[in-house]
């Protein structure tokens, strides 16, 4: 589903690579953490799976089609299989859960009447059934997480990427999102999720790549924040 | 801000209009004039026969002349009677018989007016030679310099006008960046995401090139048909409202392209995956 091969990125500001010769491969369905400090290269990870950055070197390929190959005008239909979620949200405020989620539908050009049929089907999956309108400002900061998840999934994407997800909720709440994704993994969804949270590393034993300065330094199936704590 | 662009586009187009009129001004007063005669041979009220003849085979004979055309009395009259139609009055109290008769000669180069006329201004039955067209020159002149004018003044103020449209949709596209962000990441087409910015700053230019245009409108009913008509008379022909309507479209247009292109350049830097 999602294959890097040597794959090296050095941002122009910078003289150290973002990512140094990563190798790694992602089966369709898995669930994976992408763990490492600030700066390891996780966010450089995700940005080159949604073609938001070219690496320096080496080849990607997602859902099948190597990347460098792909032209531009058809990165739009590479994006319409990935879904994101952020650490922040990015809800847009003066819209209401049910437009947020309707807003990544409209702007694809989906029919009106599938709109209507799977925003709700999907703010059902994700708990906020009887919130649909609310202004984001309205919602906690799990709510609107999943408000964000939502998003992500209402078109169905075969590839979810998390970054940093609970980065900005309490323990309790970042267990409801685990859930969520978790959920969202067992429809078939591969997930990708950089965190810097052990307790959730550890709690869910699933597959770990550990990034340190840009290169892999772990890959562990069922597997935990760290060796040394 | 979408209202300053409207402005400096109205400006801007207005000025550019203003030049392509005058320049057609200066086309229909150069057909007219250089295209007919550059030098009028008026005929004394006594000229005999034998006087005629002499002076016309006086000017077919030059080299430097192209074509000699004979204007009688009556003619004269006629080519009175259309120029100054907009003044009854005075076509009324002039009496038929008063224009006198003329040759009217087309030079081959019309530089070579001074040749031509010094060798037929002292023949019996010659009472003035006139170089009309000399004489225009100096409109010509006068009509060109403002033409570039407002060629200069036009590029300047369209220079401000893209600086302003690049500004312009560089911040809409910054204030919508949490929209346009979300819509990247959803999967949104260029075009998608792009249309509404160009749409938005070509209405603007669309609306400053419907102002420009409702001043050429002006611009041929008060300088050109009460300024320069009040200042030249019938010694011109002018531009008529065909010559408006002809200018709008390419106004139109001129601004339309101005602003899609430079928002769509903009929007390539500043809305960029």
């Amino acid at each position: 589903m999602i294959r890097f091969q040597s794959v090296t990125k050095v941002y122009a500001t910078s003289g150290r690579p973002a990512l140094d010769d990563v190798t790694v491969e992602i089966e369709k369905g898995e669930f994976v953490f992408l763990v490492g400090q600030s700066g390891s290269g996780k966010s450089t990870f995700l940005r080159l799976v949604l073609k938001e950055e070219k690496p320096n070197r080496g080849q990607i390929w997602v859902a099948g089609k190597e990347l460098a190959r792909l032209s531009h005008w058809k990165v739009p239909a590479l994006r319409r299989q990935i879904g994101t979620v952020f650490q922040d949200f990015r809800l847009l405020p003066n819209k209401t859960v049910r437009e947020n989620v309707a807003f990544a539908l409209e702007v694809i050009g989906k029919p009106r009447h599938t709109i209507a049929q799977v925003v709700p089907e999907v703010l059902d999956l994700v708990g906020l059934a009887g919130k649909e309108d609310r202004m984001p400002d309205q919602l906690s900061g799990g709510e609107q997480q999943r408000v964000a998840v939502a998003r992500a999934f209402v078109n169905r994407p075969m590839i979810l990427l998390a970054d940093e997800p609970t980065g900005n909720l309490d323990p309790t709440t970042s267990v409801g999102i685990m859930r969520l994704l978790d959920r969202i993994n067992r429809t078939g969804t591969t997930v990708v999720m950089a965190t810097h949270d052990s307790h959730i590393v550890d709690s869910m034993r699933r597959r770990v790549i550990e990034l340190e300065g840009g290169k892999v330094t772990r890959d562990q199936s069922r597997g935990v924040y760290g060796y040394a704590r | 801000m979408t209202i300053a662009s409207v402005l400096t586009i109205w400006i801007a187009l207005t000025f550019l209009g203003g030049a392509w009129l005058f320049n057609k001004q200066i086309d229909a007063t150069k057909d007219y004039w250089f295209g007919k005669i550059q030098i009028s041979v008026f005929l004394t009220k006594d000229v005999t026969q034998t006087e005629r003849d002499a002076i016309s085979a006086q000017l077919n004979s030059l080299p430097q002349v192209d074509q000699v055309f004979y204007e009688s009395k009556a003619e004269a009259y006629q080519h009175f009677k259309e120029q100054f139609k907009s003044v009854p009055q005075l076509v009324k109290n002039t009496d038929p018989s008063a224009l006198p008769e003329s040759y009217r000669v087309k030079l081959k180069d019309p530089k070579k007016f001074q040749i031509v006329a010094s060798a037929v201004q002292n023949m019996p039955g010659v009472d003035q030679v006139a170089a009309e067209a000399q004489a225009l020159k100096k409109i010509f002149r006068l009509f060109t310099g403002i033409r570039n004018g407002m060629l200069v003044v036009a590029l300047a103020v369209l220079v401000a006008s893209i600086l302003l449209i690049f500004n312009n949709v560089r911040l809409a596209a910054f204030s919508r960046r949490r929209e346009t962000g979300i819509m990247r990441l959803v999967g949104a087409s260029d075009v998608y995401i792009q249309a509404p910015f160009i749409l938005e700053i070509t209405v603007a230019a669309l609306v400053g090139g419907l102002l420009a245009s409702a001043l050429m409108f002006a611009i041929k009913a008060v300088i050109v048909d009460v300024g320069l008509k009040s200042a030249f008379g019938g010694i011109l022909t002018y531009i008529g409202w065909g010559a408006v309507w002809s200018t709008i479209p390419y106004l139109l247009l001129a601004g339309v392209l101005i602003a899609a292109v430079t928002a769509f350049g903009t929007l390539q830097r500043y809305l960029r995956v």
